[in-house]
């Protein structure tokens, strides 16, 4: 057995920093070919396909103009022009082809694509399997560990409502959808303009305006208890933000109310489900654990569940609606 | 600096790719500007570079060009470094650019990148046109995915400090990991325990602190036709549902209860209803039904009903 070795930062975890020398040289490889196997193409279009700007680009092309080698005889294995607005690569001995695709590459991308042919949503599963077959051929072996990744999509969600979804966006129609929310236990009925179908966590959801609440909204998909495309145009504010979700589903807002909670060890769970701001380690396994809402309903709701394995320490007045729903409750079995 | 490397990392691989033969480092020093002086550190630093190189995966060859040469030489194969030809029709190059979104900013967002920068440099034109609006996301959290991932792409053994449901105090584990799996958003890892000496799978939220690898790239070997995937589903799945309840749901509540009924009739009481439904596993489904408070009451069974009361009764103390 080799010495223990601490693990390197993931595959992904440069994206932070800025390019590093080898992603700069990637880069450089492939503008080339980019170029070659367009013959001409525009600075703009190119500079937007590698995501940087023109004057970025400028850069990497005198680089690649530049390149000398000086032996046997010096030479400039790179010829190309940029005038106009245009660039144009007249020679590139040996550099017309792209590098083949590195193993978190090729597997990255025919992970996602298997996803994507599990979706209901994706529609014509026809493409994907094409690509799938398309990309697995020309990434060759780098692509085998992609089969040791499994990626299982939800399979609560009916496939009508999430074809109602798509209808309503690709045509641009507004929704009407009666929807179970959770936290208070309630059907409610409004009027939706999708924004978005999106695919969390493994979990669907509806982004859309909300008409009833004047508000960008998140619906799951499979609390959507019926769903109808109304014949009327969607109208999303101009005011409307999509939600940041790579930051997290849940958003922080100065109106939120700060609730503590202590849980017993058969608790703990809760702490790994919500998203928490603090979390302490208490005697006995116990936790206490801090977060913020702008709904506390459901917080009593879990209280209930939770029975002794929890109880809210603040607010006060939160712990006194518990208590009392619990009474409430226990009247019930009188 | 980085602009002095570059360049030089740039000229090494255009001269290693021109050329036909195999180059000798005094060959490549003399070719390639941007080395230092001295000898000894040039082959310091050109050590490095090819080390690099080789870890964007460009396929450095050594080998000699005849039987009779003693110092041996480098180049790269075209044929090892060239992507193949690839052609994509419109619909296949769209959901491409879907794809390479899927990872956005979680680990693998990097590598989904530079995939599609080499994909569009061979002229495929992988923009995102499938229908507006859809966003499949893959997010990855978890601290430990990083490392797991390499591990099981290059077949290392790993260990790590695992918190395991019920327990306080994380435990050292040594794991063999053949897969990786996404559950309802959840990331897995799946493998064989060598403390156990069985497959286990682990939930990658329980890992605390750094995991470490613990032997060589390639000494894992991944049994035949193991189905990682399942292996997840069995062991997080709950027991399927079997008995039946009577509850008494109070009108326009219980929506949670409702949408699995068996049976719905109102109640002799009106605003009540009287529902039956499938249940699995006593303890959970008694903190589901004491979550409504009092709008749904247990009629029967008697074991279901004394578990909400139990679990309200621990709510009010």
């Amino acid at each position: 057995m080799t010495a223990a070795a601490p693990a390197r930062p993931g595959p992904g975890s440069g994206q932070a920093r800025g390019p590093t020398a080898t992603d700069r040289l990637q880069r450089l490889l492939a503008l080339v070919q980019y170029v070659v196997s367009r013959n001409v193409v525009g600075m703009a279009e190119t500079a937007a396909a590698f995501g940087i700007s023109e004057r970025e680009l400028v850069d990497d092309l005198n680089m690649l103009w530049c390149v000398e080698l000086r032996s046997p005889d010096p030479y400039c294995p790179i010829d190309l022009s940029y005038e106009g607005g245009e660039i144009v690569v007249s020679e590139a001995e040996a550099m017309d082809r792209p590098l083949r695709l590195g193993v978190d590459e090729a597997c990255a991308l025919l992970v996602a694509l298997r996803m994507l042919a599990d979706l209901p949503s994706i529609g014509d599963g026809s493409a994907l399997s094409r690509t799938i077959a398309k990309l697995e051929a020309a990434a060759g072996t780098a692509g085998n560990p992609s089969a040791q990744v499994a990626i299982q999509v939800d399979d609560v969600t009916s496939q009508s409502v999430t074809a109602h979804v798509t209808d309503a966006l690709s045509q641009g129609k507004r929704l009407h959808i009666a929807y179970y929310v959770h936290g208070r236990d309630e059907a409610t009925e409004r009027d939706v303009d999708p924004m978005r179908l999106l695919m969390v966590d493994g979990r669907s959801y509806l982004e859309g305006w909300c008409r009833r609440a004047s508000a960008v909204r998140l619906f799951r998909l499979d609390r959507i208890m019926s769903i109808q495309v109304l014949d009327v145009a969607s109208e999303v504010p101009e005011t409307a933000e999509p939600v940041d979700v790579d930051g997290g589903l849940f958003r922080p807002s100065p109106q939120d109310v700060h609730v503590v909670l202590e849980l017993g060890s058969a608790g703990r769970w809760v702490a790994e489900y919500y998203p928490c701001e603090q979390i302490e380690e208490l005697e006995d396994r116990r936790l206490r654990i801090r977060l913020r809402t702008p709904d506390t309903q459901w917080v009593r709701r879990l209280a209930l569940r939770l029975g002794e394995d929890g109880r809210v320490i603040s607010p006060a007045e939160l712990a006194q609606e518990v208590a009392a729903d619990a009474a409430a409750a226990l009247r019930q079995y009188e | 600096m980085s602009r002095r490397k570059t360049e030089r990392l740039l000229s090494l691989v255009v001269c290693l790719l021109s050329a036909r033969r195999y180059l000798t480092a005094s060959q490549i020093r003399a070719a390639v500007p941007g080395y230092p002086e001295s000898f000894d550190a040039f082959k310091r630093m050109f050590e490095r570079d090819k080390d690099e190189l080789r870890e964007l995966g460009i396929p450095l060859e050594t080998g000699t060009n005849s039987g009779s040469e003693e110092e041996p030489g480098y180049r790269i194969s075209r044929q090892a470094y060239e992507l193949p030809d690839i052609r994509l029709e419109p619909d296949e190059a769209a959901v491409l650019g879907l794809a390479a979104r899927v990872w956005r900013r979680a680990e693998l967002a990097g590598a989904a990148e530079g995939a599609l920068l080499k994909l569009r440099a061979a002229g495929i034109e992988a923009e995102d046109l499938t229908q507006p609006g859809i966003e499949p996301r893959l997010q990855t959290v978890e601290a430990s995915f990083g490392p797991l991932w390499e591990a099981v792409r290059d077949r290392r053994p790993v260990s790590f400090g695992y918190l395991a449901a019920g327990r306080s105090n994380p435990q050292q584990r040594q794991l063999e990991p053949w897969g990786v799996v996404n559950r309802r958003g959840r990331w897995y890892v799946v493998g064989h325990d060598r403390d156990r000496g069985e497959q286990r799978v682990f939930r990658l939220s329980r890992i605390s602190g750094e995991v470490r690898f613990i032997g060589r790239p390639g000494s894992v070997s991944v049994p035949p036709g193991i189905d990682v995937r399942g292996a997840v589903r069995d062991w997080d799945n709950e027991p399927p549902p079997q008995p039946v309840c009577r509850l008494r749901i109070r009108s326009g509540a219980g929506y949670g209860l409702r949408r699995h009924a068996v049976s719905t009739a109102p109640d002799s009481e009106p605003g009540w209803d009287v529902v039956e439904v499938h249940y699995s596993e006593i303890g959970w489904f008694s903190e589901q039904i004491a979550s409504f408070g009092s709008d749904v009451v247990v009629l029967e069974p008697v074991d279901l009903r004394e578990a909400v009361i139990g679990r309200l009764k621990g709510a009010l103390a």
